[in-house]
């Protein structure tokens, strides 16, 4: 992609939208994944580094339903063909995903909350969680094979239409068999809009709607709003803090497996590694809407998305991720809080 | 205790202690002990990357375990330095190693305050990712600026200049003299002149006397920290680092000593970059420098023990050493290494070697505890 | 009573936070060498006052003077090193360093030491370093502390944090010493030992500004009193005058019996 003008990008009505609408569909993706970090940092005041694994653990479980429920033909499809298996596999990364963010926080962090330990210390044990729980997945092929599994889930394990004994092969590239193809819906100013970008960027916000209403609205959500803001105090009056700190962490990985099968619909392939770079951009989203901020993940998400993607029309696409977190250094620099502030704590959640 | 002891011995006593463990860790890659030696690949070569890391984990010490300061892009500043060698001695000029080494520390230690001036207003956490960033925004400008050679790197960066007569290929090697190393058959160790090093000839095939300048920087930085931390200027760190708002008002520029705190971390960094980019392969790219590392630097400290120089060190020689010696998991080995640096973190939250205030506040606080069950009568605490 | 030079004067201050005014109009100096009592009940500003004599906030309107020199738009740091240094109410001490060191901060406060000096040992980092571990334990020795110089300021008793604090902020070299209730949480037979430290301080060369909540310590130990009420001076004067000010009565005495105690 050449590089346009800024005259170019504001100048010409269509690629202004382009870029807009564009970035607005993997803000959404952003803004699901945000969540996860600033949930947990909102009740535990801790980075939640591993959080990109919790995605990238979605984003195969994606892939691994469509082999049991399709096989490993390579096929497409359009979306409404694929939605009923779409379904599925969301049910499952949200469960996949889900029980590694469970499992993360029974392993990694509860010892350590426990033990009322340093912030960094629980950054220190997240780094090393986020690496055992890539390398996992990197090495499934070897993994299966020393429990004699290999070949039963020499499908799971390798790429399709691949022998299980090249080994390595599973850091490589690993595809959804099924490949969804957009169909063209409408123009929004001359966007060409479709089923598979609407798809995500409503069902996105939706689910930020409904968790927006569970955390103000229910008793856990209380819990949540309790903790967050003195957890001493939420424990005098009986609010079980590991049941909070634990559904935080179940809703950030549901929302990551959600993001996950938003993710594969649009990309199709994923790998160990592809959470890394997501995961941080999804903090910064995080970070920059104001952290521990619900509605800021969303804002912060969508706007990293729409800015990434004018940066990249503007500078070459080599620069988006500078422009990401030049971006985020600015807001910072204004407003130290984030955007709307952090507020977790506060009624308005 | 192994410090107690060490600290009741008598000052000459000390000295000569110290100066034969300087000794063996300078004779450590010749003396090739069995089971610390690595078999699978050259140990001169490991241990070069081993006192570069401890080099770096020290530098980020000052950052974030005196100033308080959490750096997740420390790579950012490993990368400054090693480019600064790259363009100065190969890709846009051919000036000697030497002279371009403090040149590459005062460009980084530039680099350090300029991120630094506007990123350490931001508050603690945020600080994090901001940094995260900066180290993510050097790699990828690296990657994707001809001037600095792009994708493809930086090759034939020169070695540092021969102390000593030059090589004269094929009979001569060169230098002073050389120094044979121990070849080990199980316990039995004998000689092994085949692979001598020759003092100090800086080639290709021995990592050695790399190693060597490196350990020098190392013990001078060293030095240099132990001066500053016992300062006032030590002492505006670690009260920034306990309180900032106290430490203001207690007449602490606190922004001032946080971005010395921040550009003295990089300038270590670019020093230790700098010596990583003329090191044996004489070649660097973007990719010598994924933003990974920076967590890698950071556990290092954190496991080690924040705020401990000793302890920094040790969790940076932990860091690279251990990846190298269990080659023999192969595969596995990063699978272990982030199960072992989760299982650390939780086994020992303060770090392996904590700063002794830790311990003493760790000490006072459980006899708080003590205190409040009633297990202790306060009398006897007082006594104690 | 001879008119000493004012060291600190408080010239019709306002601060607004929002629509609250939080200081209405406030004047009062500080005259060298007093002991200066700041009292009024809870709310009445006191802290308020304080923050913006230290810099913490800026004043909406009005003019903090010290020595003569406007102290708006100075860092705060650069205020302390001018001459003014406080403790908190709610202690703060750098908790990982021993008490010598939390002195040593304050006496930094004047140290010209930079890096160079420090990294090469050169003769000002010696002299000052000297300098400053004498005064630090001069320090300690005045607070009664003296004894626990090694120990971790986390380690030390509740009283002795808090004379570790007047020490730490006497370390700074001040014209101007800020005391913010000091005595909270303190027995009757500690208040009297604090009574006597305070005494002991300015006959050291320090003013005193007192901010406190227990009328017997205020009384006992100030030459003259300031009393705030709802963001308004609504008195001035020495104590036996404050005591019988109907004013005063009416608006803290009468009003909260068991602070009056």
């Amino acid at each position: 992609m050449t590089p346009l003008t800024l005259h170019e990008l504001f100048g010409n009505f269509d690629s202004f939208t382009n870029f807009t609408l564009g970035g607005l569909v993997f803000g959404a993706i952003y803004a699901l994944i945000a969540l996860g970090y600033t949930m947990v940092y909102g009740v535990l005041q801790l980075i939640n580094f591993a959080h990109s694994e919790v995605f990238m653990y979605g984003t195969f479980a994606v892939a691994w339903v469509f082999i049991l429920l399709h096989g490993t033909d390579q096929v497409s499809w359009s979306l409404g063909h694929a939605l009923p298996i779409l379904l599925v596999a969301l049910i499952g990364a949200m469960a996949m995903s889900a029980g590694v963010a469970l499992l993360l926080e029974r392993v990694a962090y509860r010892p350590l909350i426990n033990k009322n330990a340093p912030k960094l210390i629980a950054l220190i044990s997240a780094i090393g969680a986020s690496f055992a729980l890539s390398e996992a997945m990197g090495l499934r092929d070897k993994l299966t094979q020393k429990i004699g599994l290999a070949d039963n889930l020499k499908d799971y394990v390798s790429k399709p239409g691949v022998a299980i004994q090249n080994m390595g092969q599973a850091r490589d590239i690993y595809s959804n068999p099924v490949t969804i193809v957009p169909k063209h819906l409408f123009n929004i100013f001359g966007y060409r809009v479709t089923d598979v970008d609407l798809m995500i960027v409503v069902s996105a916000v939706l689910m930020m709607v409904a968790l927006d209403q569970v955390v103000r609205r229910t008793r856990f959500g209380r819990g949540i709003r309790a903790v967050a803001q003195d957890p001493e105090a939420a424990a005098l009056m009986g609010v079980n803090s590991t049941r909070v700190v634990q559904g935080t962490f179940l809703i950030g990985g549901m929302m990551a497996g959600a993001a996950a099968t938003l993710y594969m619909t649009k990309i199709g392939s994923t790998q160990l590694n592809a959470g890394f770079l997501l995961g941080v951009k999804a903090f910064t989203a995080a970070v920059m809407g104001g952290i521990g901020n619900l509605r800021g993940a969303l804002l912060g998400g969508l706007i990293l998305g729409v800015a990434e993607s004018w940066g990249s029309a503007v500078f070459g696409d080599t620069w988006r991720d500078v422009v990401a977190f030049v971006l985020l250094v600015l807001i910072l620099l204004v407003r130290p809080s984030g955007i709307l502030g952090e507020a977790l704590g506060k009624a308005r959640a | 205790m192994i410090a107690e002891r060490f600290s009741a011995l008598p000052k000459p006593a000390k000295v000569l202690l110290v100066l034969v463990l300087v000794l063996f860790i300078y004779a450590l890659p010749l003396l090739r002990p069995p089971l610390i030696t690595t078999d699978q690949i050259d140990f001169g070569g490991v241990m070069f990357t081993v006192a570069i890391f401890a080099l770096i984990a020290l530098g980020l010490n000052i950052v974030i375990g005196y100033a308080g300061l959490l750096d997740l892009g420390y790579v950012g500043f490993y990368a400054t330095g090693a480019y600064s060698i790259g363009v100065l001695t190969s890709q846009h000029g051919s000036w000697p190693f030497f002279l371009t080494l403090p040149v590459a520390v005062a460009v980084t230690m530039v680099a350090g305050v300029i991120l630094g001036a506007p990123t350490l207003r931001v508050r603690g956490d945020y600080l994090a990712i901001v940094t995260l960033g900066f180290g993510e925004i050097i790699r990828i400008t690296a990657k994707n600026v001809d001037w600095l050679g792009a994708a493809a790197g930086i090759k034939d960066i020169p070695h540092p200049n021969n102390i000593g007569p030059a090589p004269e290929l094929p009979f001569d090697k060169g230098g002073f003299f050389a120094i044979p190393r121990v070849e080990w058959n199980g316990l039995i160790p004998s000689l092994d002149h085949e692979h001598a090093t020759h003092v100090l000839i800086f080639g290709a095939t021995d990592a050695i006397p790399y190693y060597w300048v490196i350990l020098t920087a190392l013990i001078l930085v060293i030095f240099g920290d132990r001066l500053i931390k016992a300062s006032r200027i030590g002492r505006a760190w670690e009260a920034t680092r306990e309180d900032e708002d106290a430490a203001e008002l207690m007449g602490v520029p606190t922004f001032k000593y946080k971005l010395m705190a921040f550009a003295l971390g990089a300038a270590i960094g670019g020093l230790a970059g700098a010596f990583y980019a003329s090191g044996q392969g004489g070649y660097i790219n973007p990719d010598s420098f994924p933003l990974l590392y920076s967590m890698l630097f950071v556990a290092a400290v954190i496991v080690g023990g924040s705020g401990n120089r000793w302890g920094a060190i040790v969790g940076g020689v932990l860091v690279a050493y251990l990846p190298e010696r269990f080659r023999d998991f192969a595969d596995y080995r990063f699978l272990v290494f982030g199960l072992a640096l989760m299982i650390l973190a939780i086994w020992r939250p303060e770090g392996l070697l904590p700063p002794r205030r830790t311990k003493r506040a760790k000490a006072a606080a459980a006899e708080i505890e003590a205190l409040e069950e009633g297990e202790i009568e306060p009398e006897e605490v007082q006594h104690a | 009573m001879p008119e000493s030079r004012a060291v600190l004067e408080v010239d019709d201050v306002t601060i607004r936070f929002g629509g609250l005014t939080a200081l209405d109009s406030v004047s009062f100096e500080i005259r060298e060498g007093e002991i200066l009592g700041l009292i009024g009940p809870n709310g009445a500003g006191k802290t308020t006052c304080f923050n913006v004599m230290t810099g913490v906030y800026q004043a909406t309107s009005g003019q903090v003077r010290f020595d003569g020199r406007p102290l708006t738009k100075l860092k705060r740091h650069k205020i302390t090193q001018l001459g003014i240094a406080r403790t908190f109410q709610n202690i703060r001490l750098f908790k990982s360093m021993t008490v010598l060191e939390n002195v040593m901060v304050g006496t930094d406060a004047n140290s010209k030491v930079g890096f160079f000096d420090a990294l090469f040992r050169l003769p000002r980092h010696r002299r000052t370093e000297a300098e400053s571990l004498a005064r630090a334990k001069e320090i300690l020795e005045v607070v009664g502390i003296k004894a626990r110089y090694d120990e971790l300021a986390s380690n030390l008793s509740y009283g002795d944090q808090r004379r570790l604090e007047i020490a730490r902020a006497m370390a700074t070299g001040p014209k101007l010493l800020c005391l913010d209730e000091p005595a909270a949480g303190f027995n009757p037979a500690e208040k009297q030992k604090l009574m006597e430290l305070i005494r002991k301080v300015r006959d050291e060369g320090y003013t005193v500004l007192l901010i406190e909540h227990d009328m017997r310590l205020v009384m006992g130990v100030t030459d003259r009193i300031v009393v705030l009420e709802f963001g308004k001076k609504i008195a001035e004067g020495s104590p036996a005058e404050i005591r019988d000010n109907p004013a005063v009565i009416a608006a803290y005495l009468g009003v909260d019996e068991e602070d009056a105690s």
